[in-house]
This record gives structure tokens, sequence and C-alpha cells, in this order.
């Protein structure tokens, strides 16, 4: 009746584990009386759960990011804690088949669960404003592609309390993650939260690209797009060419696990060297994938702020776009040490170092817009200034270890964790949230806290510099990834060190969330009232904020790059089109919640071997979009009076608070 | 007020930092005590070099910048409109372009030249070494001397060691930090390395590849002694009780963790094929035409 799932799948000896169900019962709990006190059910049904429109469905990503940077550090602070303790007789606290699957959750968490909803949802937000559009090209699509990633967290997330998740490492590499090795529901909980979720990314690459093609505001060229949406292009390319290869990849592994293939398994011609190309050849673009929109968005911070136009528009463009085309080119670098010859490591070696060009032509170019600017030292900024020193270190060990001879000795060490931390933290943690403190008054008409902004920066920056360059030096003395215990007492003051830095990294997540909630608080304090509280450039800024569900009530019209900067120096800015015309929009649906919890359930009973479920789940999924494609009921207009009104309302209090 | 408290604070861990650091002169990679190992260390501590006279004037800049072009400084020039100039554009395409082209240079060169493939020139005899890694410890065979180990292997100083690796379990790497590089083992596969140690002692060997629970532990010691101490170390083995049988590879092959070091005498010369060949034997094919002719039953008995 229920395939292998019995209660004894709940793990009620991990004091650990039963503490967090209890904390998220009550926590649950709690939200949902709260939301039944209020009378919300309905508000939150309409309004957001079965919304289509793209800023909603973008803050509820970043939302969900945020949680998950939550739990991801929940795992990260307990492996240094277990380190640090962890040297010679003592064993710390944490049992191999615990910790290794707090290194995997992590991993796993923090790339698909923390960075791709956060970039995801800044994409979300951003570009379709930044491009004048209403709404992206698909917008039932979009709202599927949230669902769809909502069910890879809630397995992911279930994992923890039912069952038990991988212990294999964040990439799953046979023929540990196979049956012989790997026989319990860890790697399925894996592979189906994956599935479910890069299902959705690509469904939002390809909504992405189209929208950013066809939907442009009428002389909008390529050339004169905002840097942010170039990256975010670039970005979508890359999720459409390389997540098939994952879903693939993780369908090969599934058929060796379910079906007893043989696709990477040691015996009867199955071989992992294919599992561990296949899997890189998404894994490196993915970094790319998370990278690029940062640096678009440090692109508009740094301009803004600088009150600047960006320095070599057409270079940051060709850079990205260059970017995005090696990123394909370098996979072998994550295994130099697999035997694959001289001339093959070394090919992928130098095209690794090649990247490094468009790159370090982006940071001269952030460089130049500060030059002979006027760099207001706000929140983003640091956050941008930040990320500019710490990414060159880590580009820097990049470099390093794409020479194979040095990867032979730096390969799978805590060099290699120092390494991706440092470009990931340092950029694509820091542009995440530089960007959220950018646009959030775009997303929610007020400013978030600029003091407590900064407290977050340097917490950040400097237990990022404590917790990682401890670990660069535990490399160097011969200290490899994924130990959770070591007999070399040498190592413990580093390890130590590294603790004390996540705790004040912790300080840093602390201050974030403490911002977000102070800034709520005070939200009629620091209010935008006209839509553009740092003297923007590009058009989001020319709307009121938070915009109005239809964004543009006119769409504008495009002549130059920072048409709106331009407007402003003209004069042209905030005219009042001499009437108004019907708007066409899309209506929320509930199809893409129905089809996610059907995908829920669906891998769920994969998951534990329960077949009529799944079978249920699949048709559920197949004919709630059945149902939706014969919905004739979908789009509307709202009418030229309503805009009007909507309009006036806001010209009117502009008018008040100047 | 708190920033300059955050700023002293970052000093104060700044310098602890660096203390730790002069402190520990027992940094294994820039410690090494093989010529694969030193070619290394000078290859990294070169590439770090040149790539550094990039970085250090990024970061200077970037402070310098941001401190000069500061909004509150109205004496420094403000250009709103200046977002082109096709010399720096230039500059910043092309130094980028030659640090890359000289490491590039470099990689070639190093990938060739310290390819773990590659036999170490030397008038010595090199000694053979045929690594297996099991869950999880390692297993040693000396075909020329026919005694199999287990988490310690030792070898003659000044005399090149080759490596043969495969794994009969999942995927590890073979990895002795202070003599130079690693390789994986896989099962049903073999690779190789060529190392040498220049100078006595006792090394630290780990897999450097995450294989499951037991990996933590999954070290070996590797003893680089005189060929006196070498030889007498073979005898001792030769000598041991244990014989290596199909039932003491197979008690071997079952996880366990942290085993003793054990030494067994009788070990079939080509134990190692054996193994790599047991995945094709259970494929099906013809034993015959895929294993060395005389098969080793050791492997092939599970």
């Amino acid at each position: 009746m229920f395939g292998k799932l019995t209660l004894d799948a709940i793990p009620y000896h991990e004091p650990i584990v039963m503490v967090t169900l209890a904390a998220v019962v009550i926590l649950g709990a709690a939200m949902l009386g709260a939301v039944t006190y209020y009378g919300k059910w309905t508000y939150l049904w309409k309004e957001w759960l079965t919304t289509v429109d793209h800023k909603r469905i973008g803050i509820m990503y970043i939302i969900v990011a945020l949680i998950m940077l939550l739990r991801g550090f929940a795992d990260a602070i307990m492996m240094r804690t277990q380190l640090a303790i962890a040297s010679s007789d003592a064993a710390g606290y944490l049992p191999p088949h615990h910790y290794d699957q707090i290194f995997t959750a992590h991993g796993v968490i923090m790339i698909f669960f923390m960075a791709m909803p956060f970039i995801t949802g800044l994409m979300n937000i951003v570009v379709p404003l930044q491009i004048g559009a209403r709404d992206v090209a698909y917008p039932f699509l979009n709202s599927l592609s949230f669902w769809l990633f909502g069910g890879g967290v809630v397995l992911i997330m279930m994992s923890l309390f039912v069952g038990e998740f991988a212990a294999t490492g964040w990439l799953a590499y046979p023929p540990l993650s196979g049956l012989d090795y790997s026989p319990g529901v860890g790697v399925d909980y894996y592979i189906w939260a994956l599935q479910l979720s890069g299902l959705g990314t690509t469904l939002s690459g390809i909504n992405f690209i189209v929208t950013i093609l066809r939907m442009r505001a009428p002389g909008m060229t390529m050339m004169k797009m905002p840097v942010f949406t170039w990256t975010a292009l670039v970005t979508n390319i890359l999720i459409v060419a390389a997540f098939p290869v994952l879903t693939a990849t993780l369908a090969l592994l599934t058929v060796d696990r379910y079906l007893g293939m043989h696709f990477f398994t040691n015996d009867l011609g199955g071989n992992v060297m294919m599992y561990v190309n296949l899997i890189w050849i998404w894994g490196h673009p993915e970094v790319y994938i998370l990278i690029l929109p940062c640096f678009g968005a440090f692109s508009e911070i740094i301009a803004t702020f600088s009150r600047k136009s960006l320095f070599g528009y057409k270079s940051m463009v060709y850079a990205t776009a260059a970017i995005g085309v090696l990123s394909f080119l370098v996979w072998l670098h994550h295994f130099f040490t697999m035997g694959s010859g001289a001339n093959v490591n070394a090919f992928f070696g130098i095209a690794t170092m090649i990247i490094s060009v468009p790159t370090g032509v982006k940071i001269f170019n952030w460089l130049f817009t500060m030059y002979r600017g006027r760099v207001e030292i706000t929140t983003p900024v640091l956050w941008t200034l930040g990320f500019m020193i710490t990414f060159v270190i880590g580009g820097m060990t990049g470099v390093l270890m794409a020479i194979p001879a040095v990867s032979f000795v730096l390969h799978n060490s805590l060099f290699l964790i120092a390494h991706f931390h440092n470009t990931i933290i340092g950029g694509v943690v820091f542009g995440c949230i530089a960007a959220m403190v950018y646009w959030f008054p775009k997303a929610f008409g007020f400013k978030l806290n600029e003091r407590l902004g900064k407290y977050s920066f340097w917490c950040w920056f400097i237990g990022f510099f404590m917790a990682f360059m401890p670990l660069y030096i535990l490399g160097f003395m011969g200290m490899t990834r994924r130990l959770n215990h070591y007999d070399n007492p040498a190592w413990q003051p580093y390890l130590i060190v590294a603790w004390v830095g996540a705790v004040i990294i912790a300080l840093g997540i602390f201050f974030l969330l403490l911002q977000i909630f102070v800034s709520i608080r005070d939200r009629k304090k620091n209010v935008d009232f006209d839509g553009d509280p740092w003297g923007g450039r590009t058009l989001e800024w020319s709307i009121p904020s938070p915009p109005p569900f239809y964004n543009f009530a006119k769409v504008p019209q495009v002549s130059h790059l920072d048409q709106f900067w331009h407007d402003k120096e003209t004069g042209v800015a905030y005219q009042r089109p001499a009437h108004y015309e019907d708007i066409h929009m899309p209506r929320n649906t509930g199809a893409g919640v129905y089809i996610g919890v059907a995908g829920t359930l669906l891998g769920f009973a994969l998951v534990w071997h329960i077949w009529w479920l799944a079978g249920l789940g699949l048709a559920g999924m197949i004919g709630a979009f059945i149902a939706r494609a014969y919905d004739r009921d979908v789009d509307y207009y709202v009418k030229a009076d309503e805009v009007a009104r909507i309009e006036n309302a806001h010209y009117e209090s502009l008018k008040q608070a100047a | 007020m708190s920033k300059s408290f955050f700023a002293n604070a970052g000093r104060t861990l700044c310098v602890g930092a660096m203390m730790l650091l002069l402190a520990g002169c027992n940094m294994d990679i820039l410690n090494p005590k093989g010529d694969i190992g030193a070619q290394e260390k000078t290859l990294l501590l070169t590439a770090t070099g040149l790539m550094l006279l990039v970085v250090v004037p990024v970061i200077i800049l970037t402070l310098w910048f941001a401190w000069k072009y500061r909004a509150s400084n109205t004496q420094a020039k403000y250009d709103p409109k200046w977002s082109h100039s096709t010399a720096i554009e230039v500059v910043v395409w092309t130094i980028p372009c030659i640090i890359v082209g000289i490491l590039a240079v470099l990689t070639w060169k190093s990938s060739h030249e310290l390819d773990p493939y590659r036999p170490l020139q030397s008038e010595v005899k090199p000694i053979e070494i045929d690594v297996v890694s099991l869950d999880w410890k390692w297993l040693f065979i000396y075909p020329e001397y026919k005694i199999a180990t287990v988490n310690e292997i030792q070898f003659p100083v000044d005399t090149p060691v080759n490596f043969r690796i495969t794994s009969a379990s999942v995927m590890n790497s073979f990895f002795i930090p202070q003599l130079g590089s690693q390789i994986y083992s896989m099962a049903g596969m073999e690779t190789k390395l060529h190392l040498i140690a220049r100078e006595a002692g006792t090394y630290a060997g780990i897999s450097a590849n995450y294989s499951g629970s037991g990996f933590s532990g999954m070290r070996f010691k590797a003893i680089a002694s005189s060929q006196a101490d070498f030889e007498q170390w073979v005898r001792n083995a030769q000598a041991s009780p244990s014989k290596m049988t199909p039932e003491a590879y197979q008690a071997l092959v079952s996880p366990s963790e942290h085993e003793p070091v054990a030494y067994y005498s009788g070990a079939e010369p080509n134990m190692f094929d054996g193994i790599i060949y047991q995945y094709m034997a259970s494929a099906g094919m013809d034993t015959g035409m895929c294993t060395p002719a005389n098969t080793p039953k050791i492997a092939l008995s599970e």
C-alpha cells in the first residue's frame, strides 16, 4: 500500500531532526493559524498563489530563496561546528551518516533552492520592467515553473523528516549514488527534487528568452537593452542549453536505480566517467547561470550610484556573451585527476583561463564606471565593492586550479572549497543581496533600512574572509573535503577560526532579516513616492513603486540606452499620455498550483515506490494541464477608464508628496 | 563607531590569521619531498605571482576610485557622459590576454611534463606498486615481491615508484600530498601515477575523493626509506603468516573502517589485473578473451 514507506522512516532517534521538526510544525501551525485568524485565505489564494503577475512570482521566488538560505546555512554551521571539534580523539557530535547527508543537502540547497530561485526571482521582477513589457511572454508557464520548483523544495525539505537525504555529495557521483552503495531513499529524494525543479527552471528559461527577444518596447534594439537584461538573456540561453543535460543525466541514474540498468554501475558495461562528464557539462554552465545576472545587477548598481553611464557597455555585452559560450568548453577542469591525458587536460585548462579575460574586462569596466563619477556609498554599492575585492581573489584561485598540474595537488582539497565559496558567496550571494536591496523599493514601494544593511554587509564580508581564508591554508596543508573527522591536530586552529567566521556570517544573516523586518515596520518613513528612489537610469524606475499590475500604462518608446536617464535629462520624463487605452492582461489561474501539487505527490510516490500514488500524481499533472489547455477564459482587458483612474491616483499622490 | 568597530575587529582577526599562517610550517603542498611535488609547488607559486600582478592593482584601484570619486568629494572631476575610451578598452582586454597567454604556455608545458602517466627518468629501476581502493581502506600489491599490504606502503628514496591504481568499490582518489599529484581510482579501470621521494620520511596518504561513510578514516602511510630498510620491510611482509588468499581478499572487500596496517605474503603477481577484470567477467563476456592468460582466482572467486 505504501511501498517502502513505514513509520520507521521518521528519524525519532535523531534529536536534532526532531527538534527541527517540532519547530517547523509549530511555526507552520502559527502561520496557518494567523492566515485563518485574519481571514486572509482568499486573499492569499487569489492574489498570490494563483497569480501570473511576474512581479509577485518573483517576490515568491525570493521569499523561498531566503527561507532556503536559512536551511542551507543551518547545514553549514553544523558542519563547521563538527569540524571545529572533531579532531584526533574527539568524534564530534555528528555521526558520518548524518554529516554526509548534511554536506550533500547544503550543496544541493544552496545551488538549486537558494541561488537559483534568487536569480530567477530577480529576473522575474526586473526583466519585464526593464524592457517595457507588461508581463513575461507566457505568464501561466511562469506560474507553473514556480510551482514545479516549489514541489522540489517540498520534497527536499520532506527528506529531512521522512526517510533520509542522499549522502553522496551534491553531484551524486555513481557508483556511490547507485543502488549497490546507496540503497536508501536519499538519492531518490535528490533525483526527484532536482527533476521537478529542473523542469521548472528549463521552462522559465524558455519563457525569458522569448520575453526578451519578443517583448521589448518599440525602439529598444538589442544594443539598447539594459545590461541586466543582457545578462538575463545569456543566462537563460545557458539554462535552456544546459538543464536538459542535467535532466537526461539524472534520468539515466534513475533507470539504473529503478529498472536495474547499468549506465553508471561498476559492472555490465557501466561507466562512471560518463556520468561525471555529463553532470559537469551541465554543472559548469550552471555556475555562470548563477553569476551572470549578478554581474548584470552590479553593472546597474555601479552605474546608478556613480551617477554616470556604464563604462564600456558594448564590451560588457560581448564579454557576457563570450563567457556564455566559453562556459560550455571547460567542464573537464572539474576532474583533471581522472587521467584524461596531457593534451586534453591542457586544452580544458587553457579554455578555463580564457574565461578570465572577459571576466577581467568586466571588473575593469566597473572600475572605470566609478572613475570620474560621484559614487554614493549606499548599501548596494558596499556589496558591489565587497564583491569586486572578493571576486578577484576567487578568480585568481580559480585560474590557479585551472592549471592541471596545480589541480593535481589541490583538487578536492579545502582550497577548492574556499575557491568556489569565494566566487559564489563573493559573487552570487553578494550580487543577489545587492540586487535585492537595489530593487526592493521597486517591488514594495519603500526602501530598506540602510544602517542595518551596512551592518549586514560588514558581518558577511568579514565573516566570509574569516571563514574561508583558513580553508585555503588547510588546502595547502593537505586537508581534503567532506571529512567528518581528522587526526591532524595542526588543522584544528584553522577550523576554529573558520567556525568563528561562520558565526559572524550568521550575524550578517540576522542583520539582513532584521533589516527586512525593521524596514517593513518603518515602511511609512522610507516610502518611495515617485518610483525613482536612487536616481535610476532604466525604464523600471520610470513607473510607480510598486508598479501597477499592468506595469506600463502606456508602452514606452525607446531611443537610447539608459532611456529613463535620457528622459530626465531632456525633461520629458513623467509626461502623461493624452489618453489611455485598454490593456490586455492574463487572468490568474490555479492550474500551476494543481500541477505543482500533483508533481510533488508524483515525486514523493516515486521516492517511496508507492506506485498507485505515482499514477495518481502523474494523471493529476496531465489532467490539470489538459483542463488548463481547454480553459478559454485566460485573459481580459483593463478598461482605459480604470487605467486612467489608477494613474490619476498615482499622480495625485505624487503631487501631495511634492 | 560601529563601522570602525567592525574595521578594528577585522584588522585584529586578520593579524591573528596571518600569525597562524606564519606559525604553520607544516603545509604539505608547500613543503614537498619529491620531484613531482616540488615542480608543482614552483608552478603554483609562479602562477600566483603572475596573477597578483593584476589582482593587487585591481583591489587597490577599487578602493582608491571608490574613495576618490565618493559623492561627498566634490573636488574630484565628474564626467557623467564619459563611458567609452578606446585606449582603456584596448588596455583592459590586452592585459588579461597577456597574462593568460603566459599562463597558457606554462599550462601546456607543465601538463605534459607533469602528466601522471609519464614514467620518471631515472637510472634506478622503478618499484611497481598496485593500488586498490576498497571500502574503506587501501590495498597495495607489490607484484615483484609477491606481497600485499593494507594502509601502508614503503619504498626506497630516490627510486621512481610506478603506481597502477584501481578500485574494487566506488571512486576514490589516491593522494600523498607531500609527494605530489593525485589520481582517481575507478572500478574496472586502471589509472597510473609516477612519483619519487627525495627525502626519507613517513608521509600521510589519503583518499581525496569522498567515498561513503568510512571515508574520513581512509588513510595510509607512505614511508620513504633507505634501500636496506625497504628490503627489511619486504622480508618482513614476505614472512607474514597471513596469506593473500581469496578468503583474505573477500574479508578485505567487505566494508570496514579504520583498518589497521596489515601485511600479507603469497600475493599473486597479477592479482591487480584480476580485480580489474572481475567486472568484465560479470558482464557475461568471454573471460578467456578479456582477462590475462592465467587469471588469478582471487578476485574472480566472488
